[in-house]
C-alpha cells in the first residue's frame, strides 16, 4: 500500500507513523526518515528562510514511481512519502518517508533507498534566503552517489 | 506545444510557463534547446550550461535525443534538490 502526499501543511509525525501500521499485525516493523529545515543564517542576524518550489503532477508521479519500485524490491506492507513545498523556516519538517514490513531489514532499506532516491528524482528546488540574499541550493555529488549505490545492490 | 520552466531556469528566462508553436527543424530535445537559446539572452543564459538543464516530456525524464510531438508537455529545469 502506497501513500504519497505532496502538500504545503506541516505533519503530524506520530499520527503518520501509527496509521502506517494501523490494522495490520503482520507489520513487525516501521521505519522512518524526517527530514528538516536547517538554519543557515549567521548567528545574530535576522534568521534564515527556505522556499521549496515544486513541479505539480510530475512530483507525485516520481514519487510514486519511486515508492513502486520500494514495494517491488522489499517485501513492505506499507510505504509512505509526505513532502510539503512553500516557505519553511528553521527547524520545520520537509519530508516524511516511512515504511513498514514484517521485519526490520526491509524496512531500514527501504527507507534509506526511498529518501536516497527522492533526493535525485522528485522535482523539488530549494531557495534559501539568509536573511540577506537569496540563492538557489545546489545539487549534491554525494547525494547522486548515495541514489547510484542501490542501483547494482540489495 | 507547453513549456514550463523552474528554479533557477524559471527564474532566468524571466517567465515559468509559455506555449509555442516549433520550427520545423525542431524534432527532439537536443534541437529545442538550441532554437530555445536563440530566442534572447535571456534563454541563452538560462540553457548556457547544457549540461545541468533536467528535461521531462509529459512529466518523464529524458535524454537530448528524444523525439518530440506538438501536444508535448516539456519542462525545463536544474538538477533537483527536496528531501
Amino acid at each position: 500500500m502506497i501513500t504519497i502526499k505532496v502538500q504545503r501543511e506541516d505533519f503530524d509525525i506520530g499520527v503518520e507513523l501509527a496509521g502506517l501500521s494501523a490494522g495490520n499485525t503482520q507489520i513487525g516493523g516501521v521505519a522512518s526518515f524526517t527530514g528538516l529545515v536547517r538554519d543557515i543564517a549567521a548567528p545574530g542576524s535576522a534568521g534564515s528562510r527556505m522556499t521549496l518550489e515544486h513541479y505539480p503532477g510530475m512530483t507525485e508521479k516520481q514519487l510514486h514511481a519511486i515508492a513502486t519500485q520500494a514495494t517491488e524490491r522489499w517485501p513492505l506492507d506499507a510505504c509512505l512519502i509526505i513532502h510539503r513545498y512553500g516557505e519553511l523556516a528553521p527547524g520545520d519538517r520537509i519530508v516524511l518517508v516511512a515504511t513498514a514490513s514484517a521485519h526490520r531489514e526491509a524496512a531500514l532499506s527501504a527507507c534509506a533507498f526511498l529518501i536516497d532516491w527522492l533526493k535525485t528524482k522528485a522535482p523539488f528546488w530549494k531557495l534559501e534566503d539568509d536573511g540577506a540574499t537569496q540563492r538557489w541550493v545546489e545539487a549534491k555529488d554525494s547525494d547522486d552517489a548515495a541514489a547510484a549505490k542501490w542501483a547494482d545492490t540489495k | 506545444m507547453k513549456l514550463l520552466y523552474f528554479a533557477w531556469i524559471r527564474a532566468k528566462i524571466g517567465m515559468a510557463e509559455e506555449t509555442v508553436t516549433l520550427p520545423p527543424e525542431v524534432g527532439d530535445v537536443g534541437q529545442l534547446l538550441d532554437w530555445l537559446e536563440t530566442r534572447g539572452a535571456n534563454f541563452a543564459a538560462a540553457l548556457k550550461e547544457r549540461g545541468v538543464v533536467k528535461v521531462a516530456v509529459n512529466q518523464e525524464y529524458v535524454g537530448k535525443d528524444h523525439k518530440l510531438g506538438t501536444g508535448d508537455e516539456v519542462a525545463l529545469f536544474p538538477p533537483v534538490t527536496g528531501g
